[in-house]
């Protein structure tokens, strides 16, 4: 069985873009429009996050910090989706614990490479 | 432009997005401190610029940008929100909309009115704007030197040095070293060492907190780039270092890969000085920098892993250049040198026996040293004699090709092993048997086409000749797909000329041995091919000449195959040295299955067998077969041999031990005396008569 992967954005056209191509390579997926949402909606077998940053009414970095003092999801890979001007909230998404960050815009391959090399 | 899937779920999106943008923009008119709708128009922005580039809106996600760091500055109160903005901002809002609907239509934008707005928004974004380019700039050349470092390499291998020291609570990350070090893994050949030296005790241990950090060789064709790219996630909060310490083309340089305290100051474990210090006293250096307390057992440890790993690659590479650099030698200089090295070891085991009868530990170590170099010289020098067998195939398909024509057959010769390596000598030697195989096979094994039709078998027959090693032998077969051996012909043939007697019970195997008896040919008729007298048992001579074994298998109706055992050199053998009386022999060890110890020596009458594990075994004594004077001790020792294909023991007073035996030729005197091979000199300077195990065998079966 393949893992399940949560995707998280405000953006449903970028949320598309991500769960279509994790479909495609066979991971069931989770949608989730924020960070609230996405704590109200993550399951014990979500294997990984994939969150955007800039979100209403829980940003990103808030919802990292979130999930990792969640229970069972201390180790779980959280990879975030920043844009090149967003150095600092890079910085920060990792402070709160996040595994690792994609660079926006990305194609689909981009990302494939970025699941596969964290979930091995 | 093509509007897929995704690109119509961002135009919905954007239209959404640009509707939150308006009013937002509005609310925020009436309450301009608010920072929560400040955050909702930049949040839009954000997304509209990420969202467009995502999906291939370039244009969208380029004008956006400026508007987005406008209000990014004033998010971050560096720039005071006034009505100017707002307008400003509406005015970019709606050419945002005008964007998405020609991109939606596919008409051509007005590109002025856009750099227009794209002007006023730089200048209120004031000296900001001059950083703008820069913060895009370096992406771009980032990627441009990736393109370049992939071409570059293309299929050039580089050694790379990594240090991999993650921090501690790498894993509280989600980051897992395994997985980097599995990923580099992927990339090419990766060597691992793992430095364990912070690890607690169990008690103290945090399941959480990471440990260990790693030295790693990887020799790979992928870029520095790629290999630092492993790391991405984790290279701010770790430890990494990336360094080539082969390029690969040290090839031409006589140079050996560094020494161990050469790695361990690049490697920043020990500082020169101290280097410098230890160096003066003359011991292995990774020992003497641990001695002396510079570095630890661990550094040292993973840089000799280095220095062997490299040095072993560089060493292959040297390997497969080398056929540019051989040399004709003459043969006789390589028999000469052989000769001498035969001198040394016999010279070198006189040392080793008379060291141990001394019990001296000094020397003892002396003559260990002396045996092992003894032994590599002997291997090297027997390895130059050594040629691939192949040579002698590419003669015999052309033998093939000819008598096929001349018998009216359809053959095809299939050659395996040609690489084989075999002693020169052998393989010259061996060239008359294989084609008198060779030739028995065409003539009396692969049958005509019509015959071959009718019984159902492809037109061409197949000959099949391989060679192989198989421990310290070289296992030549000739098969053929033909007719097979009759068994009751061969038989009745051999009772007809008294080979056998009339009421004898013969085994498979030992009637399909009767072929290599003297004066033994089936062939009815001569033919120009085979069949003129000069039989198997010339082939069998030859072989056992050559101190090798034939045996031969049939299946009738369907294949022949012949077996041919041969050692891999003629000088020098292993052998077990028995002793019987005061009379020393040497057994090839090859043949030697185990030694069994024998009570009595009641012998019924001519019926030697003992019964080994349920198994009739027969056996021999050396000591009645050569006469030799003296009682035979109580318990006496049989040495259990598999010749011909059965199973024999030899009875013997005494097993020594195993020798390195270098044959010496009896002459031609002694050349017709049965079952002596030859004699070695031992280690004390007395002879030893080298058993000719398979003629032994045979004459003891005709004996019975």
């Amino acid at each position: 069985m393949a893992p399940t992967i949560m995707t998280v954005d405000d953006s449903a056209s970028v949320r598309q873009m991500v769960s279509f191509t994790l479909r495609n390579e066979g991971y069931e997926v989770i949608e989730a429009s924020d960070g609230k949402d996405a704590l109200a909606k993550i399951r014990p077998d979500v294997k990984m996050v994939i969150t955007d940053l800039n979100m209403p009414n829980m940003d990103g970095i808030e919802l990292i910090r979130n999930i990792r003092a969640k229970s069972g999801f201390k180790f779980i890979p959280i990879i975030m989706l920043t844009t090149e001007s967003q150095a600092a909230k890079k910085q920060d998404g990792k402070a709160a614990g996040a595994t690792g960050w994609i660079v926006k815009p990305f194609k689909p391959e981009q990302l494939l490479a970025v699941v596969k090399k964290v979930l091995r | 432009m093509q509007l897929d899937v995704n690109s119509q779920a961002f135009m919905e999106e954007a239209q959404d997005l640009l509707t939150e943008l308006e009013s937002a923009l509005l609310e925020l008119e009436e309450q301009p401190g608010d920072t929560e709708l400040v955050d909702r128009v930049f949040r839009a922005m954000h997304t509209i610029k990420g969202s467009g580039a995502m999906f291939g809106f370039d244009d969208i996600a380029a004008f956006t940008h400026d508007v987005e760091n406008m209000f990014d500055r004033v998010r971050n109160n560096e720039l005071q929100l006034s009505r100017e903005i707002l307008d400003l901002t509406l005015a970019c809002r709606d050419h945002i909309a005008y964007l998405l609907q020609c991109a939606g239509s596919g008409t051509q934008v007005d590109l002025e009115k856009g750099s227009a707005l794209t002007a006023k928004v730089r200048l209120m974004l004031g000296a900001g704007d001059q950083q703008e380019p820069a913060d895009a700039a370096p992406a771009q050349t980032a990627q441009s030197a990736d393109s370049s470092f992939d071409e570059e390499d293309g299929s050039r291998r580089l050694t790379y040095r990594i240090r991999f020291k993650p921090a501690p609570d790498i894993f509280l990350t989600g980051n897992n070293p395994l997985h980097l070090i599995e990923e580099l893994r992927d990339m090419g050949m990766l060597t691992t060492y793992v430095h364990t030296s912070a690890l607690p005790s169990l008690a103290e241990l945090n399941p959480e907190s990471c440990y260990l950090w790693w030295d790693m060789l990887l020799h790979t064709s992928a870029g520095e780039q790629e290999v630092r790219d492993v790391f991405m996630f984790v290279e701010d909060e770790c430890e990494l270092s990336v360094q080539v310490v082969d390029s690969g083309d040290r090839i031409d340089s006589d140079e050996k890969y560094k020494l161990i305290g050469e790695i361990l100051v690049e490697r920043g474990d020990l500082k020169p000085e101290d280097l410098q210090r230890v160096l003066s006293s003359r011991q292995p250096m990774g020992k003497l920098l641990q001695q002396a307390g510079v570095v630890s057992e661990d550094s040292v440890e993973s840089a000799l892993q280095e220095q062997q790993t490299v040095r072993d690659m560089q060493q292959k590479r040297e390997a497969s250049s080398e056929a540019a650099s051989s040399i004709r030698v003459a043969a006789s200089k390589l028999d000469y040198l052989v000769d001498l090295v035969g001198e040394l070891v016999i010279v070198q085991s006189q040392i080793a026996q008379m060291v141990h009868e001394r019990e001296d530990a000094d020397m003892l170590a002396l003559s260990e040293n002396l045996e092992r170099l003894s032994d590599e010289l002997r291997d090297a020098t027997l390895g130059i004699r050594m040629l691939p067998i192949g040579t002698t195939f590419s003669k015999f398909r052309r033998l093939v090709r000819d008598l096929s024509a001349d018998l009216g057959k359809e053959v095809d010769l299939v050659t395996f092993g040609a690489e084989t390596e075999l002693d020169k000598t052998v393989i010259e030697r061996l060239s008359d048997p294989l084609v008198h195989c060779l030739r028995n096979s065409l003539d009396h094994g692969v049958e005509p086409p019509q015959q071959r039709v009718a019984a159902g078998k492809p037109r061409k027959g197949t000959i099949t000749l391989g060679a192989a090693h198989s421990g310290g032998e070289v296992l030549i077969t000739i098969s053929d797909d033909g007719k097979g051996l009759d068994r009751d012909r061969l038989l009745s043939k051999a009772v007809e000329r008294g080979i056998v007697a009339p009421d004898a019970e013969l085994s498979d195997k030992e009637i399909y041995a009767l072929i290599f008896a003297a004066g033994f040919s089936t062939a009815e008729k001569v033919t120009s091919v085979s069949g003129r007298g000069v039989g198997m048992d010339v082939v069998r001579r030859s072989i056992e000449e050559l101190r090798g074994t034939i045996e031969l298998t049939s299946e009738p109706g369907m294949s022949t195959v012949i077996t041919i055992r041969l050692p891999l050199t003629l000088a020098i053998i292993d052998g077990l040295q028995v002793q019987v009386g005061e009379e020393s022999y040497v057994i090839p060890l090859a043949p030697v299955e185990e030694c069994v110890e024998h009570f009595g020596t009641a012998d019924s009458g001519r019926k030697q067998i003992i019964n080994l594990r349920d198994e009739v075994v027969p056996y021999i004594s050396l000591r009645k077969l050569f006469d030799v004077s003296g009682t035979p001790p109580e318990i006496e020792q049989i040495v259990v041999v598999n010749a011909l294909g059965s199973r024999f023991g030899i009875v013997v007073d005494r097993v020594v031990g195993e020798h390195q035996t270098v044959i010496k030729s009896l002459g031609k005197v002694f050349k017709n005396v049965e079952g002596i091979s030859g004699a070695t000199i031992r280690g004390d300077g007395t002879m030893a008569l080298i058993l000719d195990l398979p003629r032994l065998v045979q004459s003891a079966i005709s004996a019975r």
